[in-house]
């Protein structure tokens, strides 16, 4: 029986060899993705995951992994296998051309025109 | 907290590479010397995947490791303020633990099969968790110098390339701030307090200065592999350079306490800029990290109790429809 500086290890009597079945698979139970949110207002964020046997006690592990500090007021979790991701290697699906300005506030302009018709109407 | 990640120096560096697509390779390595990560399902070599999940687990596994030793004062901890602080402080390292188990296991290494691993002493974890902690002092020193040595190991890595590894150390860092605030503090209460309480810290300190020293490992050989290790920033300095950096920046903090450095060769030289010491007794090192150190056993049978006797929770609570998918991120 383990003799520890430890009170709580003296008192739970652990043997020193104390040699057990290993873990098996699932033992840790599968693992869900956390989306965390500071404040109202804010995009919920991705944070990483936990591991927990049903959702509800993914909130309750996420709830203290994620927000033990700090400003939180909601949390989001969902099953890693139940989320659809892209894949890296067509990352080029969103490469985007020069051409692409049409779609921007910034690929139309104006006020040359407009001047220029000013002007034209003034003289 | 956390210590080096130890490498065996005698490992052989010949055929790291040998069998890899070159070419895949060369994009490998050009993505991270652009300074882009890399992600958990891109392309990388055998040896990056095998480095990276050593070291992420060997740092998990310290986590919870080092969790022991400073449990051990929480208990005891003098007054209300010092137990909430340091219930805080050990519930942020099993914290740490499990963010990092889960950037291993992106690698495709699962929990348990680290966990498995760790309890039969096949992995590793920092060595400085295999010494007691004897006095309330010791907690003190620990939760300022050792957290301090974590912080230097894990800002350099959290520039490292591995995306998942990158982003569970600045959450890490963020809260191991709050660890070396908590420590120093303790410890200055302790310098400047009754002779009682200073004869107290400065034993903590001199029983803790050998592992301190150990803690960042011994000197790198400058090998075939460090070099392939660093190109791949899987290693972000060398073991020296971290001591070097812990010298500089904690030494003046602890004489400025009037504390005295068990070390009589401890000074920096002028001229080169580098603190000259005597060298860390490394045989004492191997040994302990190979099992004969003064909690080794404890703390194994410690963490197996552990597993064993919540094992029928959690079965209790598995499901026959889970199942298991390895992370993204």
């Amino acid at each position: 029986m383990i003799k520890s500086l430890d009170p709580r290890v003296t008192r739970a009597e652990i043997e020193l060899d104390n040699a057990i079945e290993p873990l098996k698979e699932m033992d840790q139970w599968e693992t869900f993705e956390v989306f965390h949110q500071k404040r109202r207002g804010d995009q919920h964020m991705h944070v990483g995951i936990v591991h927990a046997p049903n959702a509800e006690m993914a909130i309750l592990f996420a709830k203290e992994q994620y927000g033990r500090r700090g400003l939180s007021v909601n949390i989001w979790v969902v099953k890693t296998r139940d989320v659809f991701t892209t894949d890296y290697d067509d990352s080029d699906i969103f490469e985007t051309v020069p051409e692409k300005q049409y779609r921007e506030a910034g690929g139309y302009k104006v006020m040359d025109k407009i001047n220029k018709y000013k002007k034209s109407v003034k003289a | 907290m956390y210590g080096n990640a130890y490498i065996d120096p005698n490992e052989k560096a010949a055929g790291i590479l040998a069998g890899e697509d070159m070419q895949k390779l060369a994009e490998f390595e050009a993505r991270i010397a652009r300074g882009e990560k890399i992600e958990p399902k891109d392309w990388m070599p055998r040896e990056y995947r095998k480095q990276l999940i050593r070291m992420i687990e060997q740092h998990a596994h310290s986590e919870i490791i080092g969790a022991l030793p400073e449990g051990t004062w929480i208990t005891r901890a003098p007054g209300f303020k010092r137990k909430l602080a340091l219930m805080a402080k050990v519930q942020d390292e099993v914290g740490h633990g499990q963010l990092l188990y889960s950037a291993a296991e992106t690698l495709g290494k699962s929990r348990e099969a680290m966990i498995n691993d760790l309890i039969t002493g096949k992995s590793k974890y920092s060595n400085v968790f295999n010494y007691p902690a004897f006095t309330w002092a010791d907690a003190c020193v620990i939760a300022w110098l050792i957290d301090a040595g974590a912080i230097i190991n894990q800002v350099a890595n959290a520039k490292g390339s591995y995306g998942p590894y990158c982003r569970a150390l600045d959450r890490i860092c963020t809260e191991e701030s709050f660890h070396l605030k908590y420590g120093h503090d303790n410890v200055v209460t302790l310098a400047t307090g009754t002779p009682v309480q200073r004869k107290m810290v400065q034993e903590a300190l001199s029983r803790w200065w050998p592992p301190i020293m150990h803690f960042f490992g011994p000197s790198d050989k400058i090998s075939n592999h460090t070099e392939i290790l660093m190109r791949w920033k899987v290693k972000m300095a060398t073991n020296d350079d971290m001591r070097q950096q812990f010298l500089n920046m904690y030494v003046p903090k602890i004489w400025d306490l009037g504390l005295t450095v068990p070390d009589a060769k401890l000074s920096k030289n002028e001229e080169t800029g580098k603190w000259e010491y005597t060298e860390p007794d490394w045989d004492e090192f191997k040994r302990v990290i190979n099992g004969d150190g003064p909690c080794n056993a404890e703390r194994l049978a410690v963490r197996r109790n552990a597993e064993e006797r919540g094992r029928w929770v959690r079965e209790a609570l598995n499901t026959s429809e889970s199942k298991y998918m390895v992370p993204f991120a």
